[in-house]
């Protein structure tokens, strides 16, 4: 049976890319940022995975306005990275999981989730953001990944019921497949932060710390948080969050919190980062 | 359900990108998309109003790009995710350019963000702040 153990929640801030592709982790304005993912990065080491479920977003990088997929899902072999405007991120291309991908997908739709299947697909730093800060600067990726984007850019976006019940899905997926498989899953994007207009550069920490709280102890009442509080709360681009519904969803009932970190700021965000595993009784 | 979008127009600074937002910046934000490529970025730096001439966006849309009016590109339908692709071209990093959104140089801006960022109290609400 294949078997989530771990779940990775983390910001995934475009600058934190151009920082690491320049080797700029080390400059005063990015090293305390860093410096908060050293534990992450030894213990991904020590507790590998095979395979990382990564639940994103896509920034206008891959999807244009043609089409706006609510959830999707890649099933591709390999994912090529976006040029966003500034070129290509000089980092490996993304291998793809093609036989579990296509066995969770095919599970979702059958369980009423209605998934757009992607056998195309390049990745933005909503993706590759989170593995540059948990795998540095690797010449390959040390773990297959599946791609599963969300549409949380135009409202209206998916309910955080949905995304908490889509993540309790992923679980049932993962363990009907046949095969000795260990899968992380990882919620990216927010935590705080607003990019537009003259409230830009909102940040609200206690209210994310509270966030991070509530997403570990009881996401059963999180969940019914309304869009309007985190874009009131936690700005604009903060509705990413919903993206950590889906990682709690797949990690069952009770969690145990491995590691917490949060920093202020990396460009106009709030950066939130948590590794959480699922709790046996 | 009825979708209710009105409660977003109550949040001071900030334009929801909505599905009829959408519709309405639809040609706007491809135009955006088409500057994923080097070689349409090298195009529309050479001469802008000749690239966007290629594109069935209204006058108004096209001023606000010539501008570089970001606030007024949200207005007309615009994504900021979309827009960061003019931006990008040019070679500015988010923070210069969402600068240009506040009342704020990008210096002064980016000194808020490192002393911990805007702080939420006052911008909740237009009705509290006396703008609605
Ligand atoms: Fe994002």
């Amino acid at each position: 049976m294949a078997k989530i153990v771990a779940g990775i929640t983390t910001s995934h801030v475009p600058a934190v890319g151009h920082a690491v592709d320049a080797g700029k982790e080390k400059e005063p304005y990015w090293a305390p940022m860093f410096e908060g993912y050293e534990f992450s990065k030894q213990w991904v080491k020590d507790n590998p995975a095979d395979v990382d479920i990564i639940v994103y977003n896509d920034h206008a990088s891959y999807f244009g306005m043609e089409i706006m997929p609510t959830f999707a899902m890649g099933i591709a072999d390999n994912y090529a990275i976006c040029d966003e405007g500034y070129g290509r991120r000089p980092i490996p291309d993304v291998e793809g999981a093609p036989e579990l991908s296509t066995h969770i997908a095919a599970s979702l739709i059958t369980d009423d989730f209605d998934m757009t299947i992607l056998n195309v697909l390049e990745v933005d730093h909503g993706l590759t953001v989170p593995m540059s800060l948990m795998y540095g600067t690797p010449e390959k990726w040390p773990t297959k990944v599946i791609p599963l984007p969300v549409n949380v850019v135009m409202n209206p976006q998916p309910s955080g019921e949905r995304c908490l019940s889509l993540g309790k899905a992923i679980k049932r997926a993962v363990e009907s497949f046949d095969g000795d498989v260990k899968v992380r899953i990882w919620g990216t994007g927010g935590m705080s932060h607003q990019i537009q207009g003259a409230r830009a550069g909102l940040i609200n920490l206690p209210w994310d710390i509270q966030f991070m709280d509530d997403l570990i102890n009881q996401p059963e009442v999180l969940q019914y948080k309304p869009h309007l509080e985190y874009m009131i709360e936690a700005g604009s681009e903060g509705v990413e969050l919903i993206m950590w519904l889906i990682m709690r969803g797949a990690l069952g009932d009770k969690v145990n919190e491995v590691y917490r970190f949060n920093h202020v700021p990396a460009s106009n965000t709030s950066v939130g980062h948590l590794i959480l595993t699922p709790k046996e009784d | 359900m009825k979708p209710n979008f009105e409660p977003f127009n109550d949040i001071p600074g900030t334009t929801i990108f909505t599905i009829e937002k959408a519709r309405e910046g639809f040609h706007l934000n491809q135009f955006c998309m088409s500057l994923r490529t080097e070689e349409n970025r090298k195009r529309f730096l050479a001469d802008g109003p000749a690239y966007l001439a290629e594109w069935p966006m209204t006058d108004e849309q096209k001023q606000a790009v010539i501008d570089r009016d970001f606030q007024k590109m949200l207005d007309l339908g615009g994504n900021v995710y979309f827009l960061s692709k003019i931006f990008a071209s040019e070679g500015m990093s988010y923070v210069q350019a969402v600068s240009t959104m506040t009342d704020m140089s990008a210096e002064e801006y980016q000194a808020m963000m490192v002393a911990g960022g805007r702080n939420i109290e006052g911008w909740r609400s237009k009705k509290e702040r006396g703008e609605a």
